[in-house]
């Protein structure tokens, strides 16, 4: 086996007309970007399992076919989902299979949808960032020219479509949550979206963002999703995912976060949809004195397939950072957490913790577990720990010895292996819908085993 | 009418070995009956076999209470026709708290007794008083099932569900490990007040310790999988002056004898 899969010829023909619809095309910085992105990814091609960071994962069914990107969709809006967030609890970008909703963005759409954004903040589409604030965008978008861990990075780059923007000036607090709304319907079909988020956050600034991924088709398409965060010295940004794509969907994301001094950065996300799903978290702690936290869950039942690799980068003295992921894995389903930690040699002082636990439901699920640890600096604290266990039988027992039937005990058992992940969540609202799609996911594996 | 529990021919496996090999036992409503044996006798098994769990396989004999088979229940069942079992160790559950358990408990068997589940007020207001039968600290019922209880605590947990959930017959495993005098104490009264005509008790137990605080109706000796002597409640003080020695003599000499 090789390290990569090469792109296919078809990508190689057809990028020249696609490139065309792209938006920002006058623009010469990203035209160049754009070409460079492409012709190494050519180069490059798909990583194999060959490569260390993708060693659980297979992106075959991914190079077999050609995804179009959608850039042809319609972006009619069916009815929004009954469990979609209130619109008055936040302000929302709304994308329909991977194109901007006109009409029904936030601050220019319906009157009863409005909520005005204080000064100081930008949200909108990337089409519309890239033709009233391309200026803004040039120092940022994409302009990391070599990035390390590269994945699919470089095709995003290279096709990158839509996606949205938010820009906070200093000292700006956004006191509602920020929600990306990425809905895909019947249409989305087989076709792929290469989304591009941008989150800059000056300093001292505050916000909430709900990045939300909700598929209410059956379709295969694939989301190939980039989100670039750039936190300045003292912001504080907290970031929450919701990954409920179609069943047969293909979810990739990676997210890089680079962290200004005493920043506090919350990542949160919850993976429940997709066939295959990969959850990358690049965070780069580029100050003194930043609290990052990651925290996630899968549940994956039926053939699902979700890795979650995570590099966290101590780059500066006094850092603390901690990571809790779980996953519970029912059917014949399989879940991955990479989680590397490097704590590089000026990195005095930093407190760095990572805890992961997997609770597999049935004979055939599996999970994989990889921390890895590479510690340069001596005055530090670090801790990991792995485990993968199935329900305690012991407990099961007690719980039926007391007369709670097999199905709700099981039900409560997991429960309490998922407490409390939810709760690093701390806007309500966001909180609600995760809560609730966590609720749902149990109330499916246990359809009579309901709350006592 | 039936005797509250009877217990015939039982034979029983663990991990294809067999523990229980032909015990039979009566026990009537408002009795207690202490089962003593040396390590090793099958007692714990006993216990496990009542409660079914899994993993004790019945290969021979029949178990009924009030009249009703035993081995055809699932374990939630038999506590829901009114089995608890005290168990040695209780188990540790992070997440759950105490109080949301033994709501869905007590509601479960209520409900299978065609009773109206509780609310949670409700639920609250018997859980107090019970707690109170116990000396329990109330802040126990919010904390997560016995984690981080004392082993005093963890007992006095399991004997406060057994005052709520109102079993008809109560097998309680070595209770009295791990207690201390005073816990002992505590214990051994909340078991006291919870003798009834209409429940019959099984404490088993190595020691006779317990007995001076709760006095039995009837003692059986366990040994080989088997009881070997049935007698009153001065049956416990023979044996604490001479020992198992002479059951576990008998044991070796059968067991020479098979070899």
């Amino acid at each position: 086996m090789n390290e990569t899969i090469p792109l296919g010829r078809e990508y190689m023909e057809r990028y020249p007309e696609w490139r065309e619809a792209l938006p920002g095309n006058d623009l010469p910085w990203l035209a160049q970007r754009r070409a460079d992105a492409f012709r190494r990814f050519a180069e490059r091609g798909f990583p194999t399992r060959k490569v260390e960071a993708w060693k659980y994962t297979n992106l075959n069914p991914l190079t077999k076919k050609l995804f179009a990107p959608g850039a042809g969709l319609a972006a009619t809006p069916g009815a929004l989902p009954a469990d979609a967030l209130d619109e008055k609890s936040v302000h929302r970008l709304l994308f329909i299979n991977g194109r901007a909703a006109p009409g029904l963005i936030n601050g220019r759409a319906a009157p009863e949808a409005t909520h005005a954004l204080p000064d100081g903040v930008r949200l909108m589409p990337l089409s519309e960032a890239l033709e009233t604030v391309p200026d803004l965008l040039a120092p940022l978008l994409a302009a990391d020219a070599e990035p390390e861990e590269a994945g699919l990075l470089e095709m995003n780059t290279a096709l990158m479509t839509e996606g949205a923007v938010l820009l906070l000036e200093p000292g700006v607090r956004l006191e509602k949550p920020v929600h990306f709304f990425f809905l895909t319907t019947e249409d989305a079909g087989e076709a792929a979206m290469h989304l591009r988020n941008l989150l800059v956050a000056g300093k001292g600034s505050e916000a909430t963002v709900f990045e939300h991924y909700l598929g209410t088709g059956q379709t295969g398409h694939w989301t190939n999703v980039v989100t670039e965060i750039v936190l300045a010295d003292d912001a504080h940004l907290h970031h929450y995912k919701l990954q409920n794509e179609s069943k047969a969907a293909y979810h990739i994301a990676a997210t890089t976060a680079k962290i200004g001094e005493r920043a506090v950065y919350d990542n949160f996300a919850m993976s429940l949809g997709a066939t295959l799903a990969r959850n990358d978290i690049q965070a780069r702690l580029d100050g003194r004195g930043i609290d990052c936290r990651l925290n996630g869950l899968h549940l994956a039942r039926g053939h699902q397939h979700m890795d979650t690799t995570t590099v966290l980068d101590h780059q500066k003295p006094e850092c603390r950072s901690s990571e809790t992921y779980k996953s519970v894995v029912d059917d014949r389903a399989e879940t991955v957490f990479q989680g590397k930690v490097l704590v590089r040699p000026d990195s005095q002082k930093t407190s760095a913790h990572q805890l992961n636990r997997n609770l597999l439901l049935s004979d055939e699920a599996s999970a994989n577990a990889k921390p890895e640890l590479r510690i340069y600096a001596d005055d530090v604290q670090c801790s990991h720990g792995a485990t993968i266990s199935e329900l305690d039988e012991q407990a099961l027992f007690y719980f039926r010895s007391r007369g709670i039937a097999e199905d709700v005990a099981r039900r409560l058992l997991t429960e309490a292996f998922l407490a409390e992940m939810v709760e690093e969540v701390k806007d309500p609202a966001v909180h609600a819908v995760l809560h609730q799609a966590m609720t749902d996911w149990l109330g499916q594996a246990w359809p009579k085993g309901g709350r006592p | 009418m039936p005797s509250l529990l009877e217990i015939k021919d039982l034979h029983a496996t663990v991990g294809g070995q067999e523990i229980l090999r032909g015990l039979t036992l009566t026990v009537e409503a408002g009795e207690v009956h202490a089962v003593m044996g040396p390590n090793g006798s099958g007692k714990s098994t006993l216990a496990h076999v009542l409660a079914g769990r899994p993993g004790y396989a019945v290969t021979k004999g029949e178990i009924r209470l009030q009249g009703k088979d035993l081995l055809e229940m699932s374990t939630e069942a038999r506590a829901c026709e009114g089995v608890f079992l005290g168990l040695q160790y209780p188990v540790e559950i992070p997440g759950v708290s105490n109080m949301y358990f033994l709501k869905a408990a007590l509601n479960a068997i209520r409900s299978h007794r065609g009773e109206t589940e509780l609310d949670a007020i409700e639920f609250l207001k018997i859980a107090r008083e019970k707690a109170k039968l116990l000396e329990m600290n109330e802040n126990l019922l919010q904390r997560a099932v016995n984690v981080g209880f004392s082993g005093g605590e963890k007992k006095r947990n399991e004997i406060f569900q057994m005052a709520l959930l109102n079993p008809t017959l109560a097998v309680l495993d070595e209770t009295d490990s791990g207690l201390d005098i005073d816990a002992l104490r505590i214990v051994s009264d909340g078991i006291n007040a919870l003798r009834s005509e209409t429940r019959a008790i099984l404490l088993i137990t190595h020691y006779q310790r317990l007995l001076e605080y709760i006095v039995p109706d009837k003692v059986h000796v366990l040994s080989e999988g088997r009881i070997v002597k049935t007698g009153g409640k001065e049956l416990a003080l023979e044996l604490e002056k001479s020992g198992y020695a002479d059951f576990e003599k008998k044991d070796a000499a059968a067991m020479t004898a098979s070899a």
